[in-house]
């Protein structure tokens, strides 16, 4: 047979009906729920007399519009409240396999909580209405976002409609140096390739680089493929995966765990499996990574500049340059380490784990917050997150720097809550968008590592974690 | 869905790579539950000059005079000329809700993001996709001519320009077909119910912990 990629794997075992222009349906395993963009999915699904296909199927929880803190006195907005209340009403109607409302003592944010329950699996088709849901590939699953009408969909049929992607391989050779994490891959390859450089992709990560990564690690990636403008992030399976899983709530147990795993150690591309693109890094020449402008692509090592937007050609990069040095208040040339810090934000789908959260401790501990920064968040990406890391002591060591800890949720990643940036101040964030208002009207993302966002709180500019006295 | 077949309409030019679909319609908006009203939010940040907020009657708010869509020249424009990578980002339908209550029923540019292209079509929203030097012709012969129109034929598959030149562009069949006839994919899917069910219980059989 021939040489499959793991992307073709999933794909074949997957399709239920082929359309003669290649429009697959394909059978979806697990489906994500969140209260932003499913109201208006079960409202059609009631309007149109459907019933849901397989509840069993859903996982759901309140995530993106919940606070992080006084959680004594409920959701305060009361548009926000009242989206929190439909999923709660939805839920109580249809069912579903898992549904952590908010202050359950396993909320968190739905990229988090798939994982840490078990409910996401190697093998499986993971959607959600939400991009970032690529995250779950770094569990060898098919996993995209998709848009209401497709959540609706997916309730009403238990498939969705897709085309087969291209693939691509970004293979990472070699070992990270100290202070350079999986976050700073994920920067550096969109820097590479371009914020639409995946479009049409699903993009598989490889090499001894990410075979060395953790469960988190891999998740950080893959939760970033989106940012390349890849639908799906991949790693392949191997005994790191499988030992992640062992234990997990919703994760097979005993003997049905040594059959699901002998399946699950055949998810990675065949060797000489051929790819549409590849593209190819060193790890020991990745350094830490921080963004200057309104995109993801505009990144740069802490040790650069911003970009001279007089020095470029292209017209339509000139003035995209030029507008994002207006928004961002910066001027050409100027060196990143001379950013200042305002604000600083740690948590999101991409970094809100326990490991991000060890990393951003150890860096934290016996240190200080700069004075001249006015806000340094910590917010856990879930109830179980943030237990472990209470139980770790890691909360105190935050809070002795002088950062405030939070409650779990999306937070000030998009700021569809309390947490946001006032216009104008620049945020050291471990979230995934730098766009315009992404984090509040008018502020100014930098997405950084965790360790990075730390070494930003204590320093009040971007310095490189390496250098920290 | 509103079937589509042909538009003849006024084209305004986005001229900018990259807009996120936060641009398109910010945060803030994606916490009502319903799927209509997001017209007059559209591109909120660039639009107004104050902050908006839902439920906020737009009608008086201060406009950006800077801001393409609110030049007297495109106004009651349903064709948008963008530039690369159209609606990167987010996920949310909201983009696509937002742009086809404003009216926008036709999107052409270089490149779209996988995932809201694929809502376009979920909303009789059609994004076409030319190539650079095609689209740079649309954006200079906008410019340069007030009143601008386009007339794009769906079935034909071609945008016709002001100067008697047609421009073919590509779609996929399937999509074609569904946007032509505003056929439901739900109701479509549901003809392979069996087909469904054959493949949940042979799967369920094969891996029955993903049916715990």
């Amino acid at each position: 047979m021939e040489a499959q990629t793991l992307y073709e794997k999933l794909w074949s075992s997957h399709v239920v009906h082929q359309e003669a222009d290649g429009t697959a349906l394909i059978y979806i395993d697990r489906h994500l729920v969140h209260e932003v963009t499913s109201p208006q999915a079960f409202e059609g699904l009631k309007l149109a007399g459907r019933k849901p296909w397989r509840v069993s199927s859903i996982v759901a929880t309140a995530d993106h519009n919940t606070p992080t803190d006084h959680w004594e006195r409920g959701i305060e907005d009361p548009v926000s409240r009242q989206q929190v209340e439909t999923l709660d009403a939805n839920i109580r109607e249809v069912g579903a396999l898992a549904y952590f409302p908010f202050k359950d003592s396993r909320q968190g944010i739905v990229h988090v909580i798939g994982p840490e329950n078990g409910a996401t699996l190697p093998g499986m088709t993971v959607v959600c209405g939400d991009s970032h849901t690529s995250t779950h590939g770094a569990f060898a699953c098919l996993a995209h976002g998709i848009g209401t009408s497709e959540v609706e969909h997916v309730m009403a049929t238990q498939c969705l409609l897709q085309k087969k992607s291209k693939t691509m391989l970004v293979r990472v050779e070699g070992m990270l140096g100290r202070g350079v994490y999986a976050k700073d891959i994920a920067l550096a390859v969109i820097g590479r390739i371009g914020t639409a450089g995946g479009t049409g992709y699903a993009i598989e990560f490889g090499g001894s680089a990410i075979r060395a990564l953790t469960m988190e690690g891999r998740m950080t990636l893959c939760n970033m493929a989106i940012e390349a403008g890849a639908r799906a992030g991949l790693v392949g399976v191997d005994d790191i995966t499988i030992d992640y899983l062992r234990d997990k709530p919703f994760a097979p147990k005993g003997q049905l765990l040594d059959k699901a795993a002998a399946y699950w150690r055949t998810l990675k591309s065949d060797e000489g499996a051929r790819f549409d693109r590849v593209v190819e890094l060193d790890a020991a020449e990745i350094l830490p990574q921080v963004t200057w402008g309104t995109s993801p692509e505009m990144v740069e090592t802490v040790a650069g500049r911003v970009p001279d937007p007089s020095k470029i050609s292209d017209p339509v990069k000139r003035e995209g340059v030029e507008r994002a040095l207006k928004y961002m208040g910066l001027a050409p040339n100027m060196p990143i380490s001379e950013i200042p810090v305002d604000q600083v934000f740690i948590g999101s789908c991409t970094n809100s784990r326990i490991e991000d959260l060890r990393e951003a401790a150890a860096v934290a501990k016996g240190r200080k917050k700069a004075a001249s920064v006015k806000r340094v968040l910590v917010v856990p990406g879930s109830g179980l997150v943030k237990h472990q890391a209470e139980t770790e002591g890691l909360d105190k060591i935050f809070i002795e720097a002088g950062f405030e800890w939070r409650e779990p949720g999306c937070s000030m990643c998009l700021a569809m809550n309390a947490d946001r940036l006032e216009p104008g101040e620049h945020c050291a964030s471990t979230s995934n968008r730098n766009f315009e208002g992404r984090q509040g009207a008018g502020g100014r993302t930098h997405l950084v590592s965790p360790a990075m966002a730390v070494a930003a709180a204590v320093a009040g500019r971007f310095v490189d974690v390496r250098e920290l006295s | 869905m509103k079937p589509f077949t042909t538009l003849d309409a006024l084209a305004v030019p986005l001229d900018r790579a990259n807009v996120d679909t936060d641009a398109i319609i910010p945060k803030q908006f994606l916490k009502s539950i319903k799927r209509s009203g997001f017209g007059p939010n559209l591109f909120d940040e660039w639009r107004y000059l104050d902050h908006g907020e839902p439920g906020q009657e737009c009608s008086g708010r201060p406009k950006n005079p800077d801001f393409v869509l609110n030049k007297a020249r495109y106004q009651g424009a349903q064709i948008l000329l963008t530039r690369d990578n159209f609606g990167c980002g987010s996920s949310r339908e909201h983009a696509p809700w937002a742009l086809e209550d404003y009216g926008f029923r036709v999107l052409i540019g270089t490149s779209f993001a996988d995932i809201f292209f694929n809502n376009c079509f979920k909303n009789g929203v059609l994004p076409i996709v030319l190539p650079v030097a095609q689209v740079d012709e649309l954006f200079r012969q906008c410019e340069a001519a007030e009143g601008y129109r386009l007339v794009v034929d769906l079935a034909a598959q071609t945008v016709a320009r002001p100067d008697g030149t047609t421009v073919r562009f590509d779609v996929d069949p399937f999509r074609k077909e569904c946007l032509l006839n505003g056929w439901d994919d739900i109701g479509l899917t549901l003809r392979h119910a069996d087909k469904i069910r054959a493949f949940e219980e042979k799967r369920r059989a094969e891996h029955p912990y993903y049916f715990a």
